[in-house]
């Protein structure tokens, strides 16, 4: 049985793991050179572009595409592909039963997508270890560009780390159990892709937050740490913690209760240097009006990552366990 | 008479549609078992139900013994050959042996060594190459390598060609003449079952319209032939299973176990197509005959 899954898997298994190990090669020939030019002092982050920086965005991208790849070409065909050719009854007839044959290959291949996430993470995180530690360790607001966000922050924490195994794990199972239910190949990569990407959207921007609870703190708002302002006139300050993770921000006034910002301060010029920019925040700290932000501390990523990977695995099993339940009793 | 396959008041059905309806029938274990019926009758359902791809929404079916695929230990027992020979395409011949060795203890790989090269396949071809005729017989193989005790084939044939469809038919004849092995093989075709099976059952909407021993069945059915007779002026042990009649004279296929000689009408015997043709397409409540 696990030579079959095996050699069932054998093309896309070799494409996946051919496509991790040409990146993890170009990522050990380009990264002790980044790791040392991060030592050697200077605008580190500033002067990092090009190759470099062309590394660091495929190397998220590529995590974040990794699930959905497993989830729709390893998952969905898995049943799917099966039912549509017939060959179920070849291979429900032998002397195994279904259930064993859906418990080895949920199994070997599970396994097999995890170990291929947890490479891929792992160059990446290894790699991009200097630019994270750069972009952490930056205390001032953080210039407009790519290398800016902490590696906490919802663009670049599921591809960091640990979580992109809970998350292959999860994204084959899921394409698996809709192969199963669907019954049909493509209809079920649609469906899968689709339900993760939800999951993914779900539990970064309403789940995430909320597992450990945030800190608080009220900032002044200056003409340095003003981000933008948005069009309802809302404002957005960078957090003067190196590499938290703001999850949500609004400005109160002098008795401390939640306002919009004054109306006049769409009026005022740039934020920059500037006599007439800086009277407008001067008026703005006399008449109390500052900025209270809810955040996650720096050091709280592996805490955040070791939760989420044990909520990805366990979504997982139960999955698998709603799949194999259904490939016995409604496919029959 | 034991029985490989017992259904008892089996019925299977798919979303509102039933596929299969209260269905009894008993099928004699150590022959080899036509199962004959129009589209439609059931005949992929019950197969399927036998070799427990399917489980029955209503009643109860007994393979060998046991709830068909239960576990390891009965699934070892039923060889299966399911409609249109399915086989993964882009596996190789031998590959798709070494599946067979791999996932069937009771494999026997001398066999299904020797068939391969008689039949002149080639180990290293992707079954996605071979002719339809070619993976049935790969298909065939997979089943009896695997050793059983019952071998179901389900229209094997359907698809191929009549030289293959001979083929196959001699090769299945061939390879299960000299074992302890009760086959079932449906068809919709007569001819197909005619020239390998020993034993009929002819399945109509899931009701069984006869059943028996193929000779037995041929040597109590009868073509009178006379010139108009008279329904009510026959012997009460005489059973009409279909009329024919003309301007000039009457057919009647009849079932008799011993039939008096009479001047008025010519006994002819009767084909087996021409049997199954008359139970199909009879109106009557289904008879069984057993020995």
């Amino acid at each position: 049985m696990i030579w079959l899954t095996w050699r069932q898997l054998r093309t896309q298994a070799a494409v996946v793991f051919g496509g991790i190990t040409v990146f993890a090669v170009l990522l050990a020939a380009t990264g002790p050179r980044l790791a040392h030019r991060s030592h050697t002092g200077g605008d580190f982050l500033g002067e990092t572009h090009g190759v470099d920086t062309a590394l660091y965005v495929t190397g998220v991208v590529a995590l974040l595409a990794m699930p959905f790849v497993i989830g729709m070409f390893w998952g969905a065909p898995l049943v799917a592909r099966e039912l549509e050719a017939g060959t179920h009854r070849l291979a429900w007839t032998q002397t195994r039963t279904r259930t064993r044959w859906l418990v080895t290959k949920l199994t070997v291949i599970g396994v097999a997508a995890m170990v291929a996430a947890g490479l891929l993470s792992l160059a990446v995180t290894w790699w991009s270890a200097p630019i994270d530690r750069a972009i952490a360790a930056t205390g001032k607001p953080v210039a407009p560009g790519l290398l800016v966000f902490p590696r906490l922050s919802p663009e670049i924490f599921d591809a960091r780390g640990i979580a992109p195994v809970g998350y292959a794990a999860l994204a084959f199972v899921l394409g698996v159990t809709v192969g199963t239910i669907v019954r049909r190949t493509l209809p079920a990569m649609a469906v899968a892709l689709t339900v993760f990407a939800v999951t993914q959207v779900v539990m970064s921007v309403a789940v995430r937050p909320h597992l450990m609870t945030p800190e608080h703190r009220t900032m002044p708002i200056t003409a340095t740490n003003l981000m933008r302002i948005d069009m309802g006139g809302d404002l957005t300050v960078a957090i003067d913690r190196p590499g938290a993770w703001g999850t949500a921000q609004h400005t109160v006034n002098a008795a401390g209760q939640a306002v919009h910002p004054p109306s006049w301060l769409a009026d005022c010029p740039p934020p920059g240097p500037g006599q007439a920019s800086q009277a407008c925040f001067d008026r703005l700290t006399r008449l109390g009006y500052r900025q209270q932000v809810t955040y996650q501390p720096a050091d709280r990523f592996w805490a955040f990552q070791r939760d989420e990977t044990v909520i990805y695995l366990v979504l997982a099993v139960l999955l698998a366990g709603l799949g194999t339940w259904w490939l016995r009793h409604r496919l029959s | 008479m034991t029985a490989v396959v017992r259904a008892q008041g089996l019925g299977k059905r798919f979303r509102r549609r039933w596929a299969l309806s209260d269905c009894t029938l008993d099928i004699p274990a150590g022959r080899t078992v036509g199962l004959v019926g129009p589209n439609g009758a059931g005949k992929t359902t019950l197969l399927s139900l036998a070799a427990g791809l399917l489980t029955p929404t209503s009643g109860t079916i007994e393979v060998c013994g046991g709830r068909p695929a239960e576990g390891p230990a009965q699934l070892a027992k039923v060889g299966f050959v399911a409609q249109d020979t399915p086989t993964y395409a882009r596996l190789t011949v031998a590959e798709h042996l070494k599946l067979g060795a791999r996932l069937n203890p009771g494999w026997d790989p001398r066999l299904a060594r020797d068939r391969i090269q008689r039949l002149g396949l080639r180990p290293d071809q992707r079954t996605g190459d071979l002719s339809g005729g070619q993976r049935a017989q790969l298909a065939l193989t997979l089943a009896i390598a695997k050793r059983p005790a019952l071998l179901i084939l389900d229209e094997p044939v359907a698809s191929l060609d009549p030289l293959a469809r001979r083929e196959f038919l001699q090769d299945l004849s061939d390879a299960t003449a000299d074992r302890e092995l009760s086959v079932v093989h449906s068809s919709h075709l007569v001819s197909d079952v005619e020239r390998i099976c020993d034993y009929l059952v002819v399945l109509v909407a899931s009701r069984v319209r006869v059943a028996g021993d193929v000779n037995e069945l041929l040597a109590r059915h009868h073509l009178l032939t006379a010139t108009r007779i008279d329904p009510a002026a026959l012997p009460t042990d005489l059973h009409v299973i279909s009329a024919r009649h003309t301007d000039s004279e009457t057919t009647l296929l009849v079932r008799a176990d011993t039939l008096a000689d009479d001047p008025a009408w010519t006994v002819r015997p009767v084909g087996l197509e021409d049997l199954v043709l008359a139970y199909m397409s009879q109106s009557v409540p289904a008879l069984e005959v057993h020995r």
